[in-house]
């Protein structure tokens, strides 16, 4: 069976404004000791899917489809059952360590809620473990500094803080939502890698949701590249990066600064994401697309198997054979 | 390059024994109250104020209801023995002062515990929960304050019989109010936070979320706003004690000898002027340490 299976996974939001359809159509497989990465610009509906996974979705949210862990829907669970897997099978790291631990509690209390929530340890066991922990995720001087608050350590040692308390009891899917974006590239590196042995030494699946492809490269096994509230392609990492099929994708992979070729103007994707509360009826990305045709504009594109390589999903009207030359893509 | 090397082994050697202080949060939040005059001034002034309080009508020789016929309005004096002199059925100002300030203290005390712990409660499961159920909470708070409190009072007195115990309950009915709207404004603003998010994410349940997560983060605003309902809730006390609804002659407190001594003032301005300070005094005090304890408390803050 697969670990985590999402079928057809839908958010959306009442507003004043209506509707806001914020993901359609997610369906993904995750087996364990499988990274996937979920990219997309801000809006596209990343963290929202796996906000909806958790069963975390503001008050307006509503989620649709089947999030099916070991068998088992958590989307239509009751918060009691939900609130056993929370933590304990499933965990997640949020984006900002500086906001995501409780001021008030110390690291240890905050720590030791989740092994004596999901494991029943005495506090006294509980603690030994947390100091494991932070030990893995290299805290120097654990033992003292797990009795401390959270303003007394850095943003670098607070993700690590939080790495730590989503793997306390090793659960078999993590979901790191973009969890080096607000920290610098030189910790950056550090929690990736050690993201990398933790898996290693844990056999955890993670969910990568970032929107930045360096991190995608060194980490992911399989990339899902999200835009408008939907699945533009989902191939493995490599073919995303040497073979990518679809326009969005191209555009992305084009608007990476380089730091070899010097001097020259950035390349951006002109125009700006699609109001997801007024959607197009065609492909979301039609409007900013370099290649798209009247079709576009009128007909969505379904997600469907590349002829080229059975393993690349894409949707897009256009064959990967008509998307070359890159170099059409504007210079802004 | 000796001296460089030597000079490097020695920097090596210090820096093995520095070592991250690791601070209790108590002793912390101490140390730094500690360091606040105003509020270790009005501390000890408290403190002294309540062991007088507390010692004072056993050890000195009068009795609160005891009239002493030779001494009606009595200026303050060294002589006789009443140095806060007395009223004017001659009963010793010192002691009735201090005896009132038991009632005073307790019914400051009792009154915004009871405030504390249902108005925290309350806007906390209310600012939490949201929706339907923070609005029908909401209303209700909303009605009781609508409710005229004298009318509560008198009502409540007349049912069941006047006694002190009742005048706790109907005090505590209204000086909760404030404190849920608070708490839940401070509710809704930290339900937002991250963290509760994160909480939620590894699986804590809703009511561990409000009081093991959310509460700890009211306590500065808690704390100033509790110092704040203590001089309401004794001098709400006094204006019951003054209608004939609260404490009972000869029994006193400090709010119905400040309203006796404001009836005579220009007689016996000590009947009023030594209770109104031993009011002022403490109300002021209360601020000082609530203000104190608000900055030692919060943890980001060192």
């Amino acid at each position: 069976m697969t670990l985590l299976q999402v079928k057809n996974l839908g958010v959306c939001f009442s507003t004043h404004d209506g509707m806001v359809h914020a993901v359609n159509g997610l369906n993904f497989e995750l087996e364990p000791g499988q990274t996937l990465g979920i990219v997309g610009e801000s809006g596209s509906g990343k963290s929202q899917s796996v906000l909806a996974m958790m069963g975390l979705l503001a008050n307006n949210g509503q989620a649709s489809g089947e999030v099916l862990y070991q068998g088992e829907n958590l989307l239509s669970m009751r918060a009691r059952d939900l609130n056993r897997i929370r933590g304990d099978r499933l965990s997640m790291i949020f984006q900002d360590p500086m906001t995501s631990l409780n001021p008030y509690l110390t690291v240890e209390r905050q720590m030791t809620e989740v092994l004596e929530l999901h494991k029943h340890m005495p506090s006294r066991a509980a603690k030994t473990r947390a100091i494991e922990l932070l030990e893995a995720v290299r805290i120097p001087d654990a033992a003292r500094r797990i009795s401390m608050y959270p303003h007394e350590f850095s943003g670098g040692m607070r993700q690590r803080v939080m790495i730590a308390m989503a793997l306390l009891c090793e659960p078999e899917v993590l979901i790191a939502d973009e969890p080096t974006t607000a920290l610098d590239v030189t910790v950056q590196a550090q929690i990736l890698t050690l993201l990398k042995e933790l898996q290693r030494d844990f056999g955890t699946a993670i969910i990568m949701i970032t929107h930045d492809l360096g991190v995608v490269a060194g980490l992911c096994d399989q990339v899902m590249v999200m835009y408008g509230g939907r699945v533009m392609e989902y191939a493995s990492a490599e073919s995303i990066f040497y073979r990518p099929s679809h326009p969005y994708t191209i555009g992305l992979l084009g608007a990476l600064p380089r730091l070899d070729h010097q001097g020259e103007t950035l390349t951006a994707i002109p125009g700006n994401p699609p109001n997801l509360a007024n959607m197009p009826s065609g492909c979301p990305f039609a409007e900013r697309c370099a290649y798209a045709f009247p079709r576009c504009n009128s007909e969505l594109p379904v997600l469907i198997s590349n002829p080229d390589d059975a393993s690349v999903l894409r949707a897009c009207h256009l064959k990967p054979a008509q998307l070359v030359p890159v170099g059409e893509i504007q210079h802004v | 390059m000796m001296f460089s090397k030597s000079k490097r082994q020695a920097l090596t050697q210090a820096l093995e024994h520095v070592q991250i202080e690791r601070r209790s949060p108590w002793a912390d939040a101490r140390r730094r109250f500690m360091k606040n005059r105003a509020a270790v001034v009005s501390l000890v002034l408290l403190g002294v104020i309540a062991f007088l309080i507390v010692v004072g009508p056993w050890v000195l020789p009068h009795n609160y209801e005891d009239t002493d016929w030779s001494a009606l309005n009595l200026a303050p004096t060294w002589q006789g023995g009443h140095w806060f002199g007395t009223d004017d059925l001659g009963r010793d100002l010192m002691v009735r002062t201090l005896v009132g300030g038991r009632i005073s203290f307790m019914v400051g005390i009792l009154g915004t515990l009871v405030a504390v712990v249902i108005g925290v409660s309350w806007g906390a499961i209310a600012g939490f929960c949201g929706g339907k159920v923070d609005g029908l909470m909401m209303r209700f708070v909303d009605v009781m304050y609508a409710l005229p409190f004298m009318l509560f009072a008198i009502l409540l007195m007349t049912f069941f019989g006047r006694n002190l115990v009742l005048m706790f309950v109907a005090l505590g009915a209204i000086s909760w109010l404030d404190m849920a709207r608070i708490v839940r404004g401070q509710t809704l603003s930290i339900k937002s936070k991250e963290f509760i998010e994160a909480a939620r994410a590894i699986g804590v349940s809703r009511r561990a979320i409000i009081f093991r997560h959310i509460v700890p983060n009211l306590l500065g605003v808690v704390v100033v706003y509790a110092t704040v309902t203590i001089p309401n809730v004794i001098l709400t006390e006094s204006v019951l004690s003054f209608l004939g609804l609260g404490v009972q002659e000869p029994m006193t407190s400090w709010g119905v000898l400040v309203q006796e001594g404001q009836q005579k003032m220009d007689a016996a301005p000590w009947t009023l002027l030594i209770p109104a300070l031993f009011l002022s005094l403490t109300l002021y005090c209360a601020n000082y340490v609530g203000d104190g304890l608000r900055d030692a408390l919060d943890p980001k803050d060192r």
